[in-house]
């Protein structure tokens, strides 16, 4: 199995002059890992997420993804290859008002263009897998933030992505909630084969993990806490 | 809280707001400022033109009227002078004063010559003003065929002292010298002055006076003795008040007035509407920090009046600037175009711009009230929400969608069909007017319902981005009707516009067709008194080679009441049993004329302004007799709003032993051409070349020419309406799609292309804009049943035939269709150049 993602000495800063947020840093996730980023605020844990996503280019090094240079990708490429290989998870949910939750749900697969009734199949079992099964016809409007993020935990899986980015996903919740997120994500996760980077600065959410760096200076090191006893 | 502490939260919620508004959106708050400045730049320029004329024909009309309290007006034949001594020995009358007021016809196309011939020592009492002017040597006016003209009309005629003026009298040439010319501010307007003696003997007038002032002796009520002199005057002259006199020029082109400023109000409604659109958008970009500023302890009433203090500053500083431009462009108008802006009845020389202080401020106060009314809306419904549920996250539409809008529709729509019916008040089609602005606002206000009907009705097509888009449509008619209110008010009333003056112009050419049946028109000079053909003339241009067949009219001025213009009596050739052969008829009745009334058919405007029925018998004044006419037939004149009745000549021959004509006929022989035709004609008459010539073609094209003219004001402002309008759509699309950048983030995060993105926002847009148009055009075909049956005709007095301009409308419906959707894509294109990273950071 080819190593999901490598992060080959990356370096990014946001202005020429000012100093690295990323300092030749180097990264490798194994297939199916479930990988924690701590920081402090400004250590550049988004700006390693949104490089990671192609989202944005590192000045120097490479992001590989299963052996792809992303820098290799024009803009289309890139967004087709999220498309297919990437679920994004946020804190503020990013989930469309106007959409039902199983329309939303879909979304991916549409934007795939997986047809009925494989499309159908799939977001019901993923629905049924993030326990919202009974509110696929309502609108996102309606629902709690809990709810909210079940939705984006389903969007971010539905299409069985290789690896799925998440940025503060229980930054919004309450700590009950967000345990229940977690442990819905690492489920999903495990039962969908797909490797994961979660960003946060919640300890209890980065020890959900498989492995937890921490994010300094420009460099990842392994950070002083463990992960939980259930995530080894 | 004191009043001071409500004052101030409210005045730095609305410092907070406005300042950001500005800062932050710009183009937005610009786009707003100039759609009011331009509605009240329209009213103000339209009102301005309009009050300079009429302001004008005020001034010239008590320079011709002097003091008189009573001015008896006859035809322009004129009546017998005797009746001067009659009047003189009234007890009530003090001084009188005879004269003939004549239009002079002069050779060729040339326009008439306004004449006053008067009595200089009786003048001087009841024109000291123009009599100073003259000076004391009045004996120069005795001498024979003398004239002095005014300064405006030497001028016009490039004449000088001592030259000839030649003018046409019955069927001869004739010229008058010109003794004097006086100075401009005597007299601004074109005026030639006789004495009346002199214009009795040299315009064949002996005997007779058209006219003659009164000055009533001190204490007389002038009310009574114009009913005491209204029961003893001849038939046909009328004993009529200055104030009649001076309103007649603003009673006869109030409905035109009216119009055009219904016009400019619809700019300005419109303007309004882009006002509720921006302010409702803008509150919903900033709910959450509207909700903020209620948490920190702003009341409702305080953020209520911020918001409604936003909308009215924006409609105070617009409608400023909207005065300033109407008064720029109404000084350009006067300067450059004149005073009739479509309308020839509003044509006045010597015409300076005034500006009135109180209608501007009133203006000004319009555009502000309307911009505050727009704001009104949103800003309650702002105020009225909870700061929590405010704050939430993605609390956009629902807000929007609560509004209950279905009901006040439904019933706005019926009172409008209603209003439709009722007759119009004070001469004024008001009902139908109200009847418009009724039917619009229920319009507008089922366009969500409407919109979440038709999207709802849509099938899931399997397509991520149509599905996406017809999703957002179906999620947001709330906020669509607000993008889309301006659109559709301004598209529905180009199309019931462009309807309406369609069917007036396919009207006005068969009436044109039906009146210029013959090859080539004949006049003695346009709207002139002193020019006829003889009986004589007459049979020799009937005699003519190249003359197939020639019929002859005459046409004069009758006064049938004193508060009213003078109608005009068509004498014509005419076989009462097949009037309908020769003229537009509307209606007419099978009932056999009776004994002693001779057949007339009467204009569809003298119907509605003497209030006459078919059937009915109608006293027509003839040289100081009374006609016993029966109402044989209605028809269709667009030609004299003032009325028009239509009699055969053989029996106004009869009645009035005047065989001369002033108009004709002439059909041309087989093989005889055009010019050859008119050559003849010119040659077998001594004052051929100052007839009026033309071929009925061409006519007919110059009588189109002038239509459009006189309409082409009407699409300016329509134009400008949908422009504003377009303004509405790229706004509110540009607010939309910032509103909804994180979406797009995300969007843009999950997979999807930026031109997908994109393409989501062209097919919303152009879904919308279709929706819009066909909204538009079913609307604007409704509106135009009411401005083509009920405003039109209560307002101008004469029918027209709906038709619809297919080609047109659809031309009009895709390129506004391409337009809108161009302009949404514009809009939401701005608003998608922040990037995905950024949009999706941000809380939504």
């Amino acid at each position: 199995m080819p190593v999901p993602l490598q992060l080959d000495e990356i370096t990014r800063r946001y202005r020429v002059d000012s100093a690295p947020v990323l300092d030749r840093l180097r990264l490798q996730l194994e297939p199916g890992e479930y990988l924690a980023i701590m920081g402090e605020s400004g250590s550049g844990k988004s700006t390693l997420l949104n490089l990671i996503a192609g989202l944005d280019r590192p000045d120097s090094g490479r992001v590989l993804f299963e052996g792809t240079d992303l820098a290799t990708l024009d803009d289309d490429a890139l967004t087709r290859w999220r498309r297919a290989s990437i679920g994004f998870v946020f804190q503020a949910f990013h989930v469309l008002p106007y959409l039902t939750v199983l329309q939303n749900v879909a979304l991916p697969l549409d934007l795939l263009g997986v047809g009925d009734p494989q499309r159908q199949q799939r977001v019901l079992q993923m629905l049924k897998a993030c326990g919202i099964a009974a509110l696929a016809p309502r609108y996102a409007r309606e629902l709690s933030g809990g709810e909210l993020q079940r939705v984006a935990i389903a969007r971010a899986l539905v299409h069985r992505p290789r690896l799925v980015l998440a940025d503060e996903p229980t930054g919004n919740l309450d700590g009950r909630t967000a345990q229940q997120i977690l442990g819905l994500l690492r489920e999903q996760l495990h039962s969908n084969a797909a490797g994961a980077i979660l960003i946060t600065h919640s300890l209890t959410a980065a020890r959900s993990a498989d492995r937890i760096l921490e994010l300094a200076a420009g460099q990842l090191r392994p950070a002083t806490v463990e992960p939980a006893a259930h995530s080894r | 809280m004191n009043g001071n502490d409500g004052a101030r939260g409210a005045w730095i919620a609305w410092r907070t707001f406005a300042y950001a508004q500005l800062r932050e959106h710009p183009m937005q708050l610009l786009a707003t400022l100039a759609a009011i400045a331009l509605g009240v730049a329209l009213g103000v320029a339209v009102y301005l033109v309009n009050s300079a004329a009429l302001d004008e024909f005020d001034q010239a009309t008590r320079r011709l009227l002097g003091t008189a309290d009573i001015v008896v007006r006859g035809p322009p034949e004129g009546f017998d002078e005797a009746l001067l001594v009659a009047l003189a020995h009234r007890p009530a009358v003090a001084t009188v004063s005879p004269l003939l007021e004549l239009e002079l016809t002069r050779p060729g196309q040339s326009p008439p010559l306004k004449l006053l011939a008067l009595d200089p020592f009786r003048a001087a009492a009841l024109q000291p003003e123009l009599m100073a002017e003259i000076g004391p040597d009045v004996t120069r006016l005795f001498a024979p065929d003398t004239i002095i003209l005014s300064r405006a009309a030497a001028d016009e005629l490039q004449l000088r002292r001592g030259d000839e003026l030649p003018i046409i009298v019955g069927g001869a040439p004739k010229s008058l010298r010109v003794i004097d010319i006086l100075s401009g501010r005597a007299y601004p307007e074109s005026l030639g002055i006789m004495d009346i003696a002199t214009a009795q003997w040299s315009l064949q007038r002996i005997g007779k006076l058209n006219r003659i002032d009164l000055r009533a002796r001190p204490g007389t009520d002038l009310a009574t003795l114009r009913e005491q002199l209204a029961s003893v005057l001849p038939p046909g002259v009328v004993p009529v008040t200055p104030a009649i006199e001076r309103g007649r020029a603003t009673t006869a082109t109030r409905a035109y007035r009216v119009n055009l400023n219904m016009l400019a109000l619809v700019a300005l409604l419109t303007g309004a509407f882009l006002v509720f659109a921006t302010q409702s958008l803008a509150v919903l970009r900033r709910r959450a920090a509207l909700g903020l500023l209620r948490a920190l302890g702003v009341t409702r009433l305080q953020l209520e009046c911020a918001l409604l203090g936003e909308g009215a500053a924006i409609g105070l500083f617009g409608s400023l600037l909207g005065a300033l431009l109407g008064a720029l462009v109404a000084a350009l108008v006067l300067r450059y175009l004149g005073t009739d802006l479509g309308n020839r009845a509003l044509a006045a020389r010597a015409v300076g711009l005034g500006l009135p202080a109180l209608p501007l401020a009133a203006f000004v106060l319009i555009g502000t009230a309307v911009a505050g009314l727009g704001a009104w809306i949103p800003a309650h419904e702002a105020a009225g929400r909870a700061p929590a549920l405010a704050m939430k996250s993605g609390d956009c539409e629902p807000a929007v969608n609560r509004l209950p809008v279905a009901l006040p529709g439904i019933a706005l729509i019926a009172a409008g069909a209603l209003l439709a019916w009722l007759p119009p008040v004070n001469r004024l089609p008001l009902p139908g007017y109200a009847a418009i602005a009724a039917l619009l606002a229920g319009a507008v206000l089922l366009i969500p319902t409407l919109m979440r009907w038709v999207t709802g009705s849509a099938k899931r097509s399997g397509h991520a981005i149509l599905d996406i888009a017809i999703a957002q449509l179906q999620g947001s008619a709330g906020v669509s009707t607000i993008s889309l209110a301006a659109i559709i008010v301004s598209f529905s009333l180009m199309v019931a516009m462009a309807i309406m003056v369609h069917s007036f112009r396919i009207s006005f050419d068969l009436w044109l067709v039906k009146l210029l049946p013959a090859d080539l028109s004949l006049r003695v000079s346009f709207d002139s008194d002193t020019g006829a053909l003889t009986g004589e003339q007459q049979h020799r241009i009937a005699a003519l080679p190249a003359v197939a067949r020639a019929e002859f009219r005459r046409v004069r001025q009758i006064w049938l009441r004193a508060d009213h213009a003078p109608v005009a009596l068509i004498a014509r050739d005419l076989n009462p049993l097949r009037a309908a052969d020769t003229l537009p008829l509307v209606h007419a009745t099978q009932q056999p004329v009776p004994a002693g009334t001779q057949a007339a058919w009467i204009s569809e405007s003298l119907q509605d302004l003497y209030g006459l029925r078919l059937g009915e018998r109608l006293q027509l004044p003839l040289d100081g007799r009374v006609q016993q006419l029966f109402i044989a037939g209605i028809w269709r004149d667009y030609g004299r709003p003032a009325g028009a009745v239509v009699i055969a000549r053989a029996g106004y021959i009869a009645a009035s032993g005047d065989d001369s004509a002033n108009e004709g006929l002439i059909w041309r022989r087989p093989g005889a051409s055009a010019a050859a035709l008119e050559a003849a004609i010119r040659g077998s008459l001594n004052i051929g070349s100052a007839l009026e010539l033309i071929g009925s073609g061409q006519l007919r094209q110059r009588s189109l020419m002038l239509f459009d003219r006189a309409f082409a004001i009407t699409y300016a402002l329509e134009v400008i309406a949908v422009g504003i309008g377009l303004l509405g759509v790229g706004v509110a699309a540009s607010s939309s799609a910032l509103a909804r950048r994180a979406q797009f983030g995300m969007l843009r995060h999950i997979g999807m292309l930026r031109r997908q993105v994109l393409a989501t926002l062209a097919i919303e847009g152009v879904i919308m804009s279709t929706l819009s148009v066909i909204y538009g055009l079913l609307l604007g075909t409704a509106l135009s049943l009411i401005l083509v049956y009920v405003i039109d005709r209560q307002s101008f007095n004469w029918s027209i035939d709906l038709a619809i301009p297919w080609l047109r409308l659809g031309a009009l419906s895709t390129a506004l269709i391409a337009a809108s959707a161009l302009t949404a894509l514009w809009g939401g294109r701005a608003a998608m150049s922040q990037d995905a990273i950024r949009a999706v950071r941000e809380d939504w």
